[in-house]
């Protein structure tokens, strides 16, 4: 109770300082500042609506005219909150922003991932559900690709089955055969550990931690944006020390984002 | 086994000459001297702009939460979520409560375990429905929604993990562009046979929270 208490403190003095530390840079957007704080683009359409929140549904209270300029304050998802020329705060959808100049007469461009960026991906990450032999499996993972095709992962996985419990660490090298697919197939080989806690009513409790190596086949889909969904297929063999070793075979989906 | 550990790392170096197993492109056409085209428009470098762009959200919690079987007691946590779209989220959770006693416990003085801690993680999917503003007096008004969630985690309880479905319903209010406050209520569904017979157990929890957006 004690130990408990004192967490409850640090999660306390946690919630309090956040804000607090957030609020320096909040407090440096009074209106005195000085011009050329935040990036200005210029409207090139006849107008675009200001609306009172970041969301289709929130009401349009303000329209900046052509000719005019706005200073982009932040981007939340597709919304941004932009200041004019008169001083008026409000959100502008993302579809809007595309059609402004930059002072330097260049359309604004935002990057928000498309499918040349889904084939030339750097990182990815992700996390995925799925079923080991009739236990479930929750797992995330991390990928660094070399060039298109071939990419290194490191992936941790906790199985919980209703015999025994496991965590399973693994590194692989992933080939992905047709990377400019939208619905691209990949091939991957790897090694880990997997430590395994079986459940206390059975008769051999004691928790064994062994070698694994896996070959599996997946695909993934690009979806929109930074964002696709990933299918997978792996044949995992536990060299244990005893006589035999385990095959486990492991599926899983989930969804994953490219930076 | 180390034989077979060596043909695997073989067989992954080998993979990567896989890479360039490409149909090669098309040679361009040679270029006629004779017919080079200038172009009348100025090739124009793009720019981007550099927008403080604010996706994720963390912070913690605290609240209530009611074990099945075991009473109602404290939990407190971490949750971060990253934003795809207006509609859309994806979060994470982590949790920590304490068992009480159930009442085969407590009229029987036996203990089922002395591992009272229960912690759990959980990765959900949500999605934003009725938003809205929420008015303080005439002059404040706060963007607001309700979302749901649902996903998969991990319970650790009584020195045992249980794969755990979550379904939750909550309310975010932004109390200025980058504080929310969060009411949630939320299911934790897991089986379980720790008392005898094997069945589902609901653990349901109420807190408040505030994010941070960054």
């Amino acid at each position: 109770m004690r130990r408990s208490t004192s967490a409850a403190r640090v999660l306390l003095a946690g919630m309090l300082l956040l804000p607090a530390l957030h609020s320096l840079p909040a407090q440096a957007q009074a209106p005195t500042e000085a011009p050329g704080r935040y990036p200005r683009v210029a409207i090139a359409e006849p107008y675009i609506e200001l609306h009172t929140g970041p969301g289709r549904g929130y009401p349009v209270f303000h329209v900046a005219e052509r000719g005019t300029s706005i200073d982009i304050i932040r981007r939340r998802t597709d919304w941004f909150k932009v200041r004019t020329e008169d001083r008026r705060e409000g959100w502008v959808h993302r579809s809007q922003m595309l059609l402004t100049l930059q002072p330097d007469g260049g359309i604004t461009e935002l990057h928000d991932g498309t499918r040349e960026e889904f084939t030339n991906h750097r990182w990815e990450m992700g996390v995925m559900a799925g079923d080991v032999d009739g236990a479930r499996v929750v797992s995330t993972y991390g990928a660094f690709a070399f060039n298109e095709s071939l990419s290194v992962e490191l992936g941790a996985s906790h199985i919980l089955g209703r015999f025994s419990n496991s965590y399973m660490l693994t590194g692989a090298l992933t080939h992905t055969f047709v990377p400019e697919w939208r619905l691209s197939p990949f091939f991957t080989l790897g090694t880990g550990v997997i430590r395994i806690e079986p459940k206390g009513s059975l008769v051999q409790p004691e928790d064994r931690t062994d070698q694994v190596g896996f070959a599996g086949v997946g695909v993934r889909a690009y979806l929109t944006r930074r964002f696709m969904l990933r299918l997978e297929y792996k044949s995992n063999l536990v060299f244990t020390s005893r006589n035999k070793n385990e095959e486990i075979d492991q599926w899983q989906g989930g969804f994953a984002f490219f930076f | 086994m180390a034989r077979r550990i060596c043909i695997l790392l073989l067989t992954t170096a080998l993979l990567g000459g896989c890479a360039s197993w490409r149909t090669p492109e098309p040679e361009p056409a040679p270029e006629d001297p004779g017919r080079i085209i200038e172009p009348a428009v100025q090739r124009r470098d793009i720019v981007q702009p550099k927008i403080d762009t604010e996706n994720f959200e963390v912070g913690a919690f605290g609240g209530i939460m009611s074990l099945e079987d075991f009473g109602a007691n404290p939990v407190y946590g971490l949750r971060g979520a990253y934003h795809i779209s207006e509609d859309l989220f994806i979060e994470g959770m982590v949790g920590r409560t304490e068992a009480g006693l159930s009442s085969i416990e407590e009229l029987a003085n036996v203990r089922v375990t002395q591992n009272r801690d229960y912690t759990y993680y959980n990765i959900n999917f949500g999605y934003n429905f009725l938003p809205g503003e929420i008015f303080l007096g005439r002059g404040r008004a706060m963007p607001s929604t309700l979302y749901v969630i649902g996903g998969v985690g991990g319970t650790r309880f009584a020195g045992d993990d249980f794969f755990t479905i979550n379904l939750g319903l909550g309310l975010r209010i932004l109390a200025t562009d980058w504080l929310g406050i969060h009411f949630d209520v939320r299911d934790h569904r897991f089986a379980t046979d720790l008392l005898g017979k094997r069945k589902a157990v609901n653990n349901l929890e109420g807190h408040l929270g505030f994010t941070v957006f960054f």
